[in-house]
């Protein structure tokens, strides 16, 4: 197991967001995280990505407390994507991928071949190794948001977070990056809205609801009628699993 | 300007820190010709060799045969002035640096933390109230005022913690607070001469500064940008935003509480002594990163090496731009800033 949560409580104020979720996480898996707007599944990546600490409950990556580990011993496991993350910064492709070896590099430790291998095979992977030199401010959002997976691979981690990395994006470029994060050989947790692009793209799929956790399975176990009229309140029919054992979700409109 | 050699190089480190050794050489080496003539101008106008010689006779190199009228002017008084106001600037434009950088805000600067605003009540307690009954000398309670403002801007923000815009309006706060209180207290209880004074000391002056001033700032300024390059590379991870930077395994909570604090140090310590002297913190770090690019370990030197250039040619045109008077020297960073930095800002608008 790399990732291992249990009973996992965190809350605003009074205000009760992840009521007592257990999840765990295979080795090289890619699995899905889905829900509607406000169950809960922002911050249950987060408390998972231990940037929250759990009002009760604990995560354990590689068997070690999150909670136990420093900020910068834990950055160099895990790295996480933020949606849309921004900045005015007129910083280069290169600079934004630099970033990711923050965790590796002692404050004053001058820039290694390691460092420049790790940034360049990060570029390579998401396809961006002509754009090193481009001014942040002129990429276009799927370019971006490919620049912010290669920051966090050039922190090699061993398990990857990203929040609904496909907002905003065309479906041209939502299919790229899910391809892409299914095939890069490490763990992954991903939060999405999309339930087609979650059913072709996850190993397993995480169901929230009102903070807790309502499903966990393989797509075509997870993803049936009764569980979209329930949680989601929308009426579609389900085509059978076919030979590649992936659901589709075709949507109603009464 | 290299424009292009900056753009061109900053993406690279070898080049680039050769650019950046290049840039730091000759901004020392103007720094120095700038100090030489800022000691040599003046109603009493000295050469610049006599300068040399005054200045190696002060370090106890030389023993040259010159009036000791020139040497005292020269040593005693000009050449700490200049040596306070390089230091001034550098300060200023490092914490202008890390505020734009902690804040996520190009608007940020040392004074939007109130800072100034405090050290001025401070020392209109002082000045006009006679609090601490001249016991409490006026950069004291200048130093006391500005940290006050700091610790209402930290209590109002948590501890600077819930987020950039809350702290910013916080900061904003404090400084009406503030600037209400000087206000009160300078027209209810000041006399004419009073008000005078506080005013001059509002806009700022390296008229009163001595060596002792120097030896301070000298400590605070150059610990303080010390503990900055220490922490650049963690400032770097602020580019997108707190959570990132967490992300990236930096202690947020702790970098933020600590450069907060250096930064309010370092203002009070030079507002104390010079009073509030606005904008270099703000343009300084812009015309940086136009040189060297926004990563911090090459923009927090390149800054202060601007700032401590910028502060002592505003301090030479303080002096001469009308005869027989200083005009304040918040003034001159004003009148000479806007221009250069309006200059910038065209040149680097977002082509569409």
């Amino acid at each position: 197991m790399t990732i291992e949560a249990h009973n996992l409580v965190w809350g605003v104020g009074r205000k009760t967001i992840v009521r007592d979720v257990s999840v765990s996480v295979q080795k090289g898996e890619t699995l899905g995280l889905i829900g509607p707007n406000g169950s809960g599944k922002s911050s249950l990546l987060r408390l998972l990505a231990g940037l929250r600490q759990p009002r009760s409950g604990d995560v354990r990556i590689n068997g070690q407390d999150v909670a136990r580990v420093s900020r910068r011993a834990l950055a160099r496991q895990v790295a996480f994507v933020q949606q849309n993350a921004a900045t005015d910064t007129n910083v280069s492709v290169h600079d934004v991928v630099k970033l990711g070896r923050t965790p590796h590099r002692s404050a004053l430790a001058g820039w290694s071949a390691a460092d420049e291998a790790a940034v360049s095979n990060a570029l390579a992977q998401v396809d961006m190794q002509s754009r090193s030199g481009q001014a942040w401010q002129t990429l276009s959002g799927g370019e971006r948001q490919r620049v912010h997976i290669a920051r966090a691979l050039a922190q090699s981690p061993i398990v990857m977070f990203l929040d609904e990395p496909t907002n905003h994006l065309d479906i041209h470029h939502q299919i790229e990056i899910l391809r892409m994060v299914r095939d890069l050989p490490l763990t992954s947790i991903v939060a999405l809205h999309d339930l087609n692009l979650a059913a072709m793209f996850c190993d397993r799929i995480v169901v929230m609801q009102d903070g807790a956790l309502v499903a966990c399975g393989s797509p075509g176990d997870v993803l049936t009628e009764a569980l979209l009229h329930s949680v989601f309140r929308v009426a579609a029919s389900v085509s059978a699993a076919d030979a590649s054992e992936r659901p589709h979700i075709r949507f109603r409109s009464e | 300007m290299s424009v292009h050699h900056s753009v061109s190089t900053h993406h690279h480190g070898g080049s680039g820190a050769g650019w950046l050794a290049l840039f730091l050489v000759l901004s020392l080496l103007l720094l120095g010709l700038v100090v030489a003539i800022a000691t040599a101008i003046g109603d009493y106008a000295i050469g610049l060799d006599t300068v040399f010689l005054a200045v190696t006779n002060g370090l106890g190199l030389t023993g040259a045969d010159i009036s000791p009228i020139e040497q005292s002017v020269v040593w005693d008084l000009r050449l700490s002035r200049a040596l306070v106001a390089a230091l001034s600037g550098a300060g200023l434009a490092i914490c202008g640096a890390i505020l734009q950088a902690l804040l996520r805000n190009p608007l940020a600067e040392p004074f939007v933390l109130g800072v100034s605003a405090g050290a001025s009540t401070g020392a209109v307690c002082v000045i006009v109230l006679g609090i601490g009954g001249g016991g409490l000398s006026l950069s004291m309670g200048a130093f006391t005022g500005a940290f006050s403002a700091f610790a209402l801007v930290a209590i109002l923000s948590n501890g600077a913690t819930s987020g950039p815009n809350h702290t910013i309006l916080a900061g904003v706060a404090a400084a009406q607070l503030f600037n209400a209180l000087t206000s009160y207290i300078v027209t209810t209880s000041g006399n004419a001469q009073q008000a005078r004074d506080v005013m001059f000391w509002l806009l700022g002056s390296f008229g009163g500064v001595r060596w002792p001033d120097f030896h301070l700032l000298i400590i605070v300024v150059v610990l303080g940008l010390g503990v900055c390059l220490y922490m650049a590379r963690a400032l770097d991870a602020f580019t997108f935003g707190d959570e990132d930077a967490a992300a990236l395994g930096v202690p947020v909570a702790r970098i933020r509480l600590v450069l907060f604090a250096l930064t309010a140090m370092i203002t009070a310590t030079i507002v104390s002594m010079v009073g509030a002297i606005g904008f270099v913190g703000l343009v300084v770090p812009h015309a940086a990163r136009y040189v060297v690019g926004p990563m911090h370990l090459r923009l927090l030197p390149a800054s202060a090496a601007i700032g401590a250039v910028f502060m002592v040619l505003a301090d030479i045109a303080s002096r001469v731009i009308v005869s027989q008077q200083t005009v304040p020297i918040g003034v001159v960073t004003a009148l000479v800033g806007v221009p250069f930095f309006a200059l910038i800002l065209y040149r680097s608008r977002p082509q569409t």
